[in-house]
Parts: structure tokens; sequence; C-alpha cells
């Protein structure tokens, strides 16, 4: 039990180290090259995940939403499902996963070969370069990601519906229009840019923090991995109650 | 100009006492248990090569990390080109930083960067160079220096242990440093690049009039760079002379690693 409250204690102090490190030395040009790395690279895998998950789900909640006649409303179920939940879960998760153990063993692999202690003795302030910039990035693009993810998941989630019903486009995207509040959207951008942060600092402090060669690079990545993972449900638990006091 | 005779460990020394870059006093490191640096005492004086001899785990490279702050002493005093490295702030040991050249063990070349653009990288955030020229130039002096001009758009992974050393060596000297810091740089080379790396220490030297402390337990390369040299054993530095007044000074732990070689 101590030994985890001092991890978590250190954990603390690397986050007020990073945000300290943003206002001394912010790096805004290796911030844009990993905004580049974080989203662009991330889109194929992200796009892909949301248009199988949108068809998915639309297929699976038809049938319950036909036993009581009410199949008009699967645009407004699928749509409230995916902007306040599926998106930003699908998105942190996806990245929690591709994003925190690349950054993880990246760090980490840097760390083992004394990277960064070069960095460090030639007076560059690695702490800035590589993980002020990296947790930037992971928080600003994970709104991005999630709002492509929602689109793609609804694209996925109209074609299933058209398939079966020969909707509109028109029609479904004002069904959900109609149904989707700017608190959905806005509590749905808040929340994905923490997992964002929380996915930046688990995998920056994993990777940072590397010691025993090979194997603690391949440590660090998966612990990136599956503490970001665990931190995104906590996350998603903590604002679910949150965004509910307002609605 | 004072100079200074001093008597350590049965050897005697000349030396300028000021133009001392490096003064090391009772340094003391342990990591948990491990006691790694009883009592280290160091001086280096300007444009001189001292080798750090001794066997693994003695604490070599402890006590020229401790020098530029990547790791933290337990006690003792260091004093780096006028600076009281334990009681800098991070500002002032970034100031001390630039001016001391790190050559890792392993090179540490940023594996991620072309050979370019690891040199290219001290000197846009430390000496604020972003002309294109300059840099170019700068660039392909350094990599002069070191006989790799055609190595300049490889990335690390392309290039051979011997290679990588002399570029993490080019990196460091592309910002002029006063001290240089060598960290095993012939481990794991054949003999024939090893002796080009001792070459390139000595030349270094010999151009850029820089102090250097090469940390090895290669007794050819101590030999062949070394102006003096100091004999880590247990954390203690046992002993200190020339090559030729340590060959001849009878001790067992010293015997051994010159028959060994």
């Amino acid at each position: 039990m101590s030994k985890f409250l001092l991890e978590l204690a250190r954990i603390a102090r690397f986050v007020a180290k990073t945000v300290r490190h943003f206002f001394i030395s912010f790096e805004f040009r290796e911030m844009i090259n990993q905004c580049f790395i974080v989203g662009y690279r991330s889109l194929f895998l992200i796009g892909f995940t949301a248009f199988i998950a949108g068809i998915v789900f639309t297929k699976q909640s038809r049938p319950s939403l036909a036993s009581f006649g009410a199949e008009s409303w699967l645009p407004s179920l699928v749509s409230q499902a995916v902007v306040r939940s599926l998106g930003p879960l699908i998105t942190g998760l996806i990245c929690a996963g591709k994003l925190g153990s690349n950054i993880g063993a990246e760090l980490g692999s840097m760390k083992v070969s004394e990277q960064i202690d070069a960095m460090e003795v030639s007076g560059t302030r690695p702490f800035s370069y590589l993980v002020v910039t990296r947790v930037m990035a992971t928080t600003l693009m994970l709104p991005v990601l999630v709002v492509y993810t929602d689109v793609i998941a609804l694209v996925g989630s109209y074609l299933m519906v058209n398939m079966i019903n020969n909707s509109s486009l028109q029609l479904f995207f004002n069904e959900v229009s109609v149904s989707i509040t700017y608190l959905d959207i806005f509590s749905s951008l808040i929340k994905s840019a923490f997992f964002g942060f929380a996915i930046g600092i688990i995998s920056c402090y994993a990777g940072y923090h590397t010691t025993g060669g090979t194997s603690g690079v391949g440590k660090a990545a998966n612990t990136s991995v599956v503490v970001s993972m665990i931190f995104i449900f906590v996350i998603d638990l903590v604002s679910l109650q949150f965004i509910n006091l307002f609605r | 100009m004072m100079l200074h005779r001093e008597q350590n460990k049965g050897v005697n020394i000349l030396h300028s006492e000021d133009k001392r870059v490096v003064s090391i006093r009772h340094l003391q490191k342990s990591f948990n248990d491990k006691v790694v640096l009883r009592d280290v005492n160091l001086d280096l004086y300007e444009g001189e090569n001292l080798v750090v001899l001794g066997r693994s785990g003695t604490g070599k490279s402890v006590t020229i990390k401790c020098m530029v702050g990547l790791i933290n002493a337990d006690g003792g005093d260091i004093n780096v080109l006028g600076y009281d490295v334990q009681k800098l702030n991070i500002k002032e040991l970034n100031d001390l930083r630039k001016q001391v050249g790190f050559s890792f063990q392993g090179s540490a070349l940023y594996d991620s960067m072309s050979v370019r653009q690891n040199l290219e990288f001290p000197l846009k955030r430390n000496l604020g160079v972003y002309d294109p020229d300059e840099l170019e130039q700068r660039i392909m002096n350094a990599l002069d220096d070191v006989g790799l001009k055609n190595a300049v758009d490889l990335m690390p992974a392309e290039l051979s242990g011997g290679m990588k050393k002399r570029i993490g060596i080019a990196r460091t000297l592309i910002l002029n440093p006063k001290i240089m810091l060598y960290d095993e740089p012939t481990a794991g080379l054949d003999p024939i690049t090893s002796q080009e790396i001792n070459d390139l220490i000595v030349g270094v030297r010999d151009k850029y009039k820089t102090s250097s402390i090469i940390i090895t337990h290669d007794i050819a390369s101590a030999r062949q760079t070394g102006d003096r040299i100091v004999v880590l054993i247990d954390g203690v530095n046992a002993l200190e002379g020339t090559f030729g007044e340590l060959q001849n000074s009878g001790h067992p732990e010293l015997e051994a690693f010159f028959s060994y070689n």
C-alpha cells in the first residue's frame, strides 16, 4: 500500500513538473510535430474501428427497438450512444493502445540507451522537449479524434440503416442533430481531453522512468497501455456522474 | 604561475594549481545499500587528458555523471569550471553543461534523427543557430574533425559502432566544450577502431585545447590517450601517475590489470 501511495506521489510530482515546464519553455514546433504523429497517424485505425462500431451497434440495437415498434428512434439512439460514450471510449482505448505503447516504448528506449541523459547533459531540457510536447499533443488531439470518430461511426450507422430501411442521409442526420445537445458534444470533448492528458502523462511517466534495459522498455510500454485504459474507464465513470448534474 | 607538487599515493606530479578546471574532494555515492564511491578525490588541469582506470563497478562512470549533475552525490565537493555542482539551480547547471561535452558509452545518438539532425539539435536548441548556411558549415566542420563527412545523411541504425562513437563525439564538439568527458570510448570496438578513437581523443585535445577525463578499463587506450592516470579501486582513487609510473608501481591489482590486457 505504501509503495502504491509513493508511486501516486511521484506521478503527482511528474504532473506538476509537466505543468511547470509548460510555462518555463514551451516547444511549439515539436508540439506541432507530435500533434501530427498523434492525430494523423491514428486516423486510419480509429476511422476503421469507428466505422465498424457504428455498423455493429446499429445492427445490434435495431431488433430491440423494432420489437417495441420504435425503429424510427434508431438514429437518435445511435447518435446519443456514439457522441456521449462510444466515440470517446473507442478513441480513448485505441489511443491508449496505440499511442500509449508508442510513447512508453519510445521514451523507454531513449532512457535505457542514455539518449535522454545525452539531452540532459547538453543542457537542452529534455523534459520540455519530450514530455510536455507529447502530453500537450495527446490532450489537444484526442478531442479532434473524437469528433472524427463520431462522424465516421454515424456514417457507418447510416449505411446500416440505409441498407435496411432505405432511409435518406438528410433524414438520418436531421434525427441525429435533433437528438444530441450542446452539452453532449461539449462534455464529450472535455472528457476526451482528460483521456488524452491521462494517456500522455501515464505513458511519458512510464517511459521516462524506465529501468532495466530492453525488458524495462517492454514493461514501460505495457504499463502505459494498461494503466491508461484503467484511467480512461475511471475518468469516464467520474465524468458521467459529473455531467448528470447538468442534465 | 604557481607550480604545485602533489604527493599522491607515492607518485609525484607537477601541476599549475591555478589552471585546475575540475576539483573533486571526498566524493561519496551509494545506491541503496551498495557503496559505489567511498572517497574519490580528483583534479583535472587545463589542456590535460586524465584517464580514470578501474574494474567494472568501481564507480568510474558514476564519478563523471556526478560532475554534470546526472547523478546527485551523497557527499563531498565537486567543482567544475568554478561551479559548485551540488549547489547549482537548474539554470546554472544547464549553463555548466553547455561547457562540458559528454561522450556516452553507447554513443546515445538520437535514433529517430539522421546524423545531420543529431548535430543540428544542440546547435538549434543551445546556441539558437537556425541559419541553414551556418548550420551546414558547422555540421560539416564537426564531421570533418571526426572523419565522417560522408555520413551526414545516414541514420544511426546505418552506422557501425566506431562511427557512432565518432558521431557522438562530433555532436559534443560542435558546441566547443571546455571539458570533454568520455565514458568507455573504446568499449566493444575492435583494436583498429579503438586505435582510431584514441587518436581522435588526442586530436581533440590538441586541436580544441580541451581538458578531458577518459573513463576506461582498456590499458591500451589509457596508455595512448592519458597524460595522467588515476586508478579507482573499491570507490577510492588508490593510485595516480603517468602510465610508466603506474606500470612500475607494483600494486597487485594493477599488475593483474596490466598482465591481463
